[in-house]
């Protein structure tokens, strides 16, 4: 905005490093508490550990019960990366068929589109569950993945809608006179340029996949199974109190893919996010 | 015939969605309305038996809680959400050196609080003998059963979910950007205040989002479920039962699709009438600018 005075500089300065010190701080006490005793975590307030144990991680990855942590991950990726891929997938070509073509009933079916943005999805979680339960696909990914396939995350293909409205026209235009079918315009000449919404799917989505902890809780009954979120939660549940520095090592593995895809594709998310808006 | 095919070729693209609309969204819902009205255990067929779950829910106790219990919660974290994204957004909106790392590190929670993870380090933090009750003593101050007294664990629990302000900040800084720069040079000719500038340009301008940022944020609340759940498991005395907790106790826990179905088409109409509320109060509070 305006220039500011130097006072009033120094103390949005003093301010902000404040809120991020508080914003910050309970994760910054949760690395340095992975690598505390069990006996160190609670009596102090410091972040840094005074005697510094290094035994929580491999402890914790082993688990106490049947599977450990690298069953957990290798189940979250697998869950995860074709519900990641599929969306993408769908809401690209969703996105393409609402921004470039005219069709009978478009309008209202982008409005229906929209309009399902709004739909709590507690409402349809019972009949989904039951139909799912015919279908055979409890205890397995499918009902993450399907619905991402058949693009039921509305918000990304609204998300695409924007972004290929903000594509010129001329582009396919141009494509088509050189006798381009509207696939291979999509594919060769409109893709290329969507690295950055692309981008946003793939974060948004992750983050949301690998977090889903409620979804799991009820679609996934098999330990075998468990992603991590179960996993932790039930590591929580059957250990005793001094497995501590365990379960918040493992904590802090278990939202570690997620924290290092979004540095690594920061710039692309904050652009997605601020020319489409967000939920959460 | 070519031409013919030429106007349903958009068809094609967004067939998945018009199938995943139909089958997993539109059916569902008229599903869920279906069971609400019947009797359904899990593993027996749905036997109608018309506004049976309705007269039931009503004079459930614990249905009048976990209520009770969402209202509060929705009234605490949507509002605190909100003014806090706003204030961190416009104190970001100077000229500084190293917003960007700001931006970052403040959206950071927002990537992991809905997490397991997060709840775990919650219920870590603010245990009798956790952090939060260390640093209080550290200042002096008189440590509290943030988790176990009835009349602070909602409060904590709102805490994550207001911690978590990122996107909404997000976007309050777009739409601070979009502000024509004129406006307030105008201002500043005719001499007005900071707090004037405010409540007649900045808060005016930024309304619509305010108005998205209120509706998205309140449909995600009314519905939250995994913070309660790990953290606190809806106790003590049920004063962090929410209305998710309820609704999978009965589906999930107890497998009564019926009554379940009936808690998720109230919470719909319930949703429903303050989004819709919130709309129509909209048309006195929100302004759209003329450059539309």
């Amino acid at each position: 905005m305006r220039k500011r005075s130097k006072p009033a500089l120094i103390l949005s300065y003093i301010l902000l490093i404040i809120l991020a010190y508080v914003m910050i701080y309970p994760l910054l006490w949760m690395i340095g508490a992975a690598f505390k005793s069990n006996e160190e975590i609670f009596g102090t307030v410091g972040i840094l550990p005074k005697h510094p144990v290094f035994g929580a991680f491999s402890a914790g990855w082993k688990g106490t019960g049947q599977y450990g942590f690298s069953r957990y991950m290798i189940n979250t990726f697998a869950m995860v990366l074709p519900t990641v891929a599929f969306t993408v997938i769908s809401s690209t070509l969703v996105g393409y068929g609402f921004a470039r073509f005219q069709f009978p009933f478009k309008k209202a079916l982008f409005a229906l589109m929209l309009s399902t943005l709004m739909l709590p999805a507690t409402v349809i979680i019972i009949p989904r569950y039951i139909f799912f339960k015919h279908l055979g696909w409890l205890d397995s990914y499918l009902p993450f993945i399907v619905p991402a396939l058949l693009g039921c995350f509305p918000f990304f293909n609204f998300m695409m809608v924007q972004f290929f409205r903000g594509l010129p026209l001329e582009l396919d235009e141009s494509a088509k006179l050189d006798g381009c079918g509207s696939f291979r315009i999509l594919v060769s000449i409109l893709l290329p340029l969507c690295k950055s919404a692309i981008f946003s799917v793939i974060v948004f989505q992750f983050v949301w996949i690998w977090n889903d902890f409620l979804n799991a809780l009820i679609y996934i009954s098999s330990v075998a199974k468990y992603p991590v979120a179960l996993g932790l939660r039930m590591t929580m549940d059957i250990s005793t109190e001094f497995d501590w520095n365990q379960i918040l090592a493992m904590s802090l593995v278990s939202i570690l893919p997620p924290v290092v895809l979004f540095f690594a594709a920061q710039k692309y998310f904050v652009e997605g996010i601020a020319t489409t808006g967000m939920k959460n | 015939m070519k031409r013919k095919m030429k106007r349903f070729e958009g068809y094609l693209y967004i067939l998945p969605w018009l199938v995943g609309f139909l089958a997993l969204q539109f059916v569902p819902l008229v599903n869920s309305l279906w069971y609400s009205f019947t009797d359904f255990q899990l593993l027996g067929d749905a036997k109608f038996v018309g506004f049976q779950n309705y007269r039931k829910l009503f004079s459930d106790p614990l249905f009048r809680q976990s209520l009770m219990v969402t209202f509060q919660y929705v009234l605490i974290a949507v509002p605190g959400k909100i003014i806090f994204a706003l204030i961190v957004a416009l104190i970001l909106n100077q000229r500084l050196t190293g917003i960007n790392l700001f931006r970052t590190l403040y959206y950071v929670p927002s990537i992991l609080g809905g997490s397991v993870a997060i709840s775990v380090l919650w219920k870590y933090l603010f245990m009798n003998q956790g952090v939060v009750n260390n640093l209080l003593a550290v200042v002096g101050l008189p440590g509290q059963d943030w988790l176990g007294n009835p009349n602070l664990a909602l409060g904590t629990v709102s805490l994550v979910t207001i911690w978590q302000f990122g996107s909404s900040m997000l976007l309050f800084l777009a739409g601070l950007k979009q502000i024509p720069e004129c406006l307030y040079e105008a201002a500043e000719i005719d001499g007005a205040g900071k707090l004037r500038v405010f409540f007649t340009i900045t808060m005016p301008e930024l309304s619509p989002i305010v108005l998205f940022n209120l509706v998205m944020q309140m449909i995600n609340a009314f519905q939250d479920f995994t913070p309660a759940y790990v953290i606190t498991q809806g106790g003590p005395l049920k004063s962090t039962y929410l209305y998710g907790l309820m609704l999978y106790d009965q589906g999930f826990k107890f497998f009564k699709m019926g009554y379940a179905s009936a808690l998720s088409w109230i919470l719909f109409v319930i949703i429903l009438f303050f989004t819709s509320l919130t709309f129509k109060s909209s048309q006195s509070w929100v302004h759209y600018g003329d450059d539309v």
